[in-house]
């Protein structure tokens, strides 16, 4: 057995100003060629961890204490030009957002030759060689236009690989990936990890995953560290950790996974309480005084019932046009073609006062879907001002209870910079029931959250909807979240429903080719066999 | 810490701007409009505290007159600037359309102007005196304070917090005045500060083409115009006026910051 590749022993890193504890003696160790997977919420430690081996700590944080040893090599006294000699060639990191980590004023070849100049010596040639086949091997379709191409020409899944490819260029002994597919889809998530280990095993790279997504870590980790406010709680084999956590703290992260929960399966017999026949929305091709190119259609000629009180999940990759299906229904967006009907009424053209206020809307982004300059309670009262029933005292009254009903009673004076987003997004969701809603679409609620947040806020909003009986237009690409609450589940795919059916059919018995490559990319923990530990696909 | 030595600062400096001003109205060491020429550019002295003029006028006595004026011009500017282009570049921004691209054709055209040139034109035809200078000036920034708020209104009003009023039913009306104007108010605050400085300037290049408040009523604009000539022989002349417009603007650029993280519920509790 050889000296592993890195370790860190007491790692202490502290806040500057306020003198918190950030990451608080911390040890862990990467063999070669090894794939370890930090796990850890928001506020765990784990990216300040990362970014200490790199010497790149963000001002305001600074490493107290602790050794870190790479191949030998102690970096806490390695002067900062061998620290910039060592980044790169002996460790590489790869960004959570693919859109904001390339540069968009230079072109994609340029960037991958940065590294490369600046730590090999070879002619420039050879440099556009290795460039190329880089490319080539992360699968980039034409290697030749993309090396001139720039970064707006491709979506965050290319440029991710791009990233990596860029990092892979200079064979790293440990490549760090912090959350590197947290903004993208299912599909192309699964595609750029199965890359990443390919690519790691090429060059005998080991990794260092940081990830909140317990299903990357049964898939893909050997073992795995578990942080927790800045504390190391457990660490050991990852299917170990998974399968049998020794700790508290991570058995509720396991048992935060979401699961299925019992359908209600119910039969709409009576009419449906929205439905929607042939809707079309088009992007770019609105009418004005001269007519403009025909414009992309977002969603084209979709069929959907959903009876009252019932959950129908939309699921679907980046671009599926599941948003804008949502969007549309609640006439955020005007459709282009083909009608909605709200109980039973046409509303697809005019602006219907009872629909409006019988619908809403519980956005992904909790950080900016509540204005910043309206105290919590005035947030939460806002929609009952077109409750004119209501007297004040009522009013504050059904404020303060719904602000109880997510648990956040007592919060009204709040601003809301000051709170969590599992916090905001409980406001959101209070903001959205408080006028008891018949109808409510939910964006991706809980995919901008922390696990065990996302959890406690999906068991919020299944427990309101079972007391208000609402029906939801549930839109998500987590699947395991949809199989948590959804009474019906439709997959769509570039504007088109390809599949609907009821939630265990379509999660047992997919037809549909995406669907079934939906289900196979989803990283989730099976429970089902005795103990065992796989990843479903 | 810092927020409190800006309000500090600035409250003081605009304390004594304001204070000489109101002083000026009652009592002044000398008749500003009082011509001496036996007494002409004397340098300061314990009898003149900052010299007298080309005409033998006391200068701080002109000075404190001129605060009245000039602080009053250019508060007067500001606001109707900031309230005419506030509304108009809100309208633009929010509703966009046509309404949007005929308003913008016009204030770009006006944009296209120097301020001064298009304020110029003003004072011609309103003729030269306190509120036709407020008019000028006024109409000359419209254009730039309408394009800052339309800009920022765009953005804003692509936040979700925006959409979810819609989907609550709120008017759109309601929506710009409850959502999209608070949150606007930050570059606002920004612009109206730095525009103070600009309009105290103007007021003096106005006074130096002879169309700003007629001589003898000082301002600090037609005293520091005034100073030219005797830039060399008699420094003091163009100091005091100069000092008083830095302090101002100094004053009210550390007062409208404070004002602006003040009026921030991230930055008030912070």
């Amino acid at each position: 057995m050889t000296a592993p590749l890195l370790t860190v022993e007491n790692l202490r890193i502290d806040a500057v100003r306020t003198g918190a504890r950030v990451v608080d003696d911390v040890s862990f160790a990467i063999a070669r060629g090894e794939f370890l997977a930090v796990v850890g919420e928001s506020g765990s430690g784990k990216t300040a961890a990362a970014r200490a081996l790199l010497g790149l700590l963000p001002t305001g944080l600074l490493r107290t204490g602790g050794q870190i040893v790479l191949d030998g090599e102690d970096l806490t006294t390695a002067s900062p030009k061998r620290m910039r000699a060592l980044r790169g060639p002996a460790v590489g990191m790869v960004f959570q957002e693919p859109m904001v980590s390339l540069n968009p004023a230079i072109s994609i070849g340029a960037q991958m030759a940065e590294g490369l100049a600046l730590h090999e010596r070879i002619s420039r040639r050879e440099i556009r060689r290795r460039c190329l086949d880089m490319l080539a091997r992360v699968q980039i379709r034409d290697p030749e236009s993309t090396f001139d191409a720039y970064p707006h020409e491709f979506s965050g899944g290319m440029r991710q690989r791009i990233m990596l490819a860029s990092v892979m260029l200079l064979k790293p002994k440990l490549l760090i990936a912090d959350e590197p597919t947290t903004a993208l889809d299912t599909l192309t998530q699964r595609e750029v990890l199965d890359l990443m280990v390919a690519l790691a095993r090429d060059h005998g790279t080991s990794v260092m995953l940081i990830t909140h997504n317990l299903g990357l870590v049964a898939r893909y980790a050997q073992r795995a560290v578990v942080l927790r406010q800045g504390r190391l709680i457990e660490t050991g084999g990852a299917s170990q950790i998974l399968s049998a956590p020794r700790e508290a703290y991570t058995r509720q992260l396991v048992e935060a996974l979401p699961r299925r929960g019992i359908s209600s399966a119910r039969q709409a017999k009576s009419e449906p309480l929205v439905s929607v026949r042939a809707l079309k929305v088009e992007f770019g091709g609105r009418q004005r005084l001269f007519r403009r190119a025909a414009g992309v259609s977002a969603v084209n000629g979709v069929d959907l019932d959903i009876g009252a009180g019932e959950t129908v999940a939309v699921v679907g990759g980046s671009g599926s046009g599941k948003t804008t299906l949502g969007r549309a229904m609640l006439r955020l967006v005007l459709a282009a073609g083909g009608e909605i009907r709200f109980r039973g009424k046409e509303v697809t053209t005019r602006p219907d006062r009872e629909f409006r206020l019988a619908s809403q809307l519980v956005f992904q982004d909790p950080y900016s879907s509540l204005d910043p300059r309206m105290r919590v309670g005035e947030i939460v009262a806002e929609p009952l001002r077109h409750v004119p029933e209501l007297t004040s005292a009522e009013r504050d009254r059904r404020v303060e209870a719904m602000l109880e009903e997510v648990g956040l009673a007592g919060f009204g004076q709040r601003w809301p910079h000051e709170l969590s987003g599992g916090q905001r997004q409980r406001i959101a969701i209070a903001r959205a029931i408080v006028r008891r809603p018949s109808f409510v679409v939910a964006d991706e609620p809980v995919s901008a959250l922390d696990m065990t947040i996302q959890a406690q806020v999906l068991r919020l909003f299944e427990r309101l909807q079972a007391q208000y009986g609402f029906a939801c237009l549930f839109i998500s690409h987590d699947l395991a979240a949809v199989e948590q609450v959804a009474d019906r589940v439709v997959v769509m795919q570039s504007g088109r429903i390809v599949e609907q059916g009821a939630r265990d059919d379509i999660f047992d018995r997919p037809q549909h080719d995406y669907t079934k490559a939906l289900l196979a990319a989803a990283p989730v923990l099976d429970f089902s066999g005795p103990a065992s530990l796989q990843a479903s696909g | 810490m810092r927020m409190r030595a800006n309000t500090a600062i600035g409250g003081a400096l605009m304390a004594l701007v304001l204070g000489a001003a109101v002083t000026a109205a009652f009592w002044t060491p000398f008749d500003p409009l009082r011509v001496n020429l036996r007494a002409r550019l004397q340098p300061p002295s314990s009898l003149y505290w900052l010299g007298t003029d080309e005409f033998g006028r006391d200068v701080l006595s002109r000075v404190m007159a001129g605060a009245a004026t000039s602080v009053v011009v250019a508060l007067l500017t500001v606001a109707l600037a900031i309230a005419v282009g506030v509304m108009v570049g809100v309208v633009t921004g929010y509703l966009r359309g046509w309404t949007d691209r005929i308003i913008m054709a016009v204030n770009d055209a006006l944009l296209a102007f120097p301020g001064i040139l298009l304020a110029l034109a003003v004072m011609i035809v309103v003729g030269a005196n306190k509120f036709g200078l407020v008019l000028a000036l006024g109409l000359a920034y419209i254009p730039s304070v309408a394009r800052v708020v339309r800009g920022t209104v765009l953005s804003i009003r692509e936040k979700e917090y925006i959409e979810a009023s819609r989907v609550i039913g709120n008017s759109e009306l309601y929506s710009m005045l409850r959502h999209v104007l608070p949150n606007a108010v930050a570059p606002v605050a920004v612009l109206a500060t730095s525009m103070f400085g600009w309009v105290l300037l103007a007021e003096s290049a106005l006074s130096f083409l002879g169309l700003g408040v007629p001589p003898p009523a000082p301002t600090w604009g037609n005293m520091l115009a005034a100073s030219r000539p005797y830039m060399e022989s008699a420094v003091w002349l163009g100091m005091a006026p100069g000092l008083c417009i830095a302090l101002t603007l100094l004053g009210i650029n550390l007062l409208g910051d404070s004002l602006r993280d003040r009026l921030d519920p991230r930055m008030a509790h912070g």
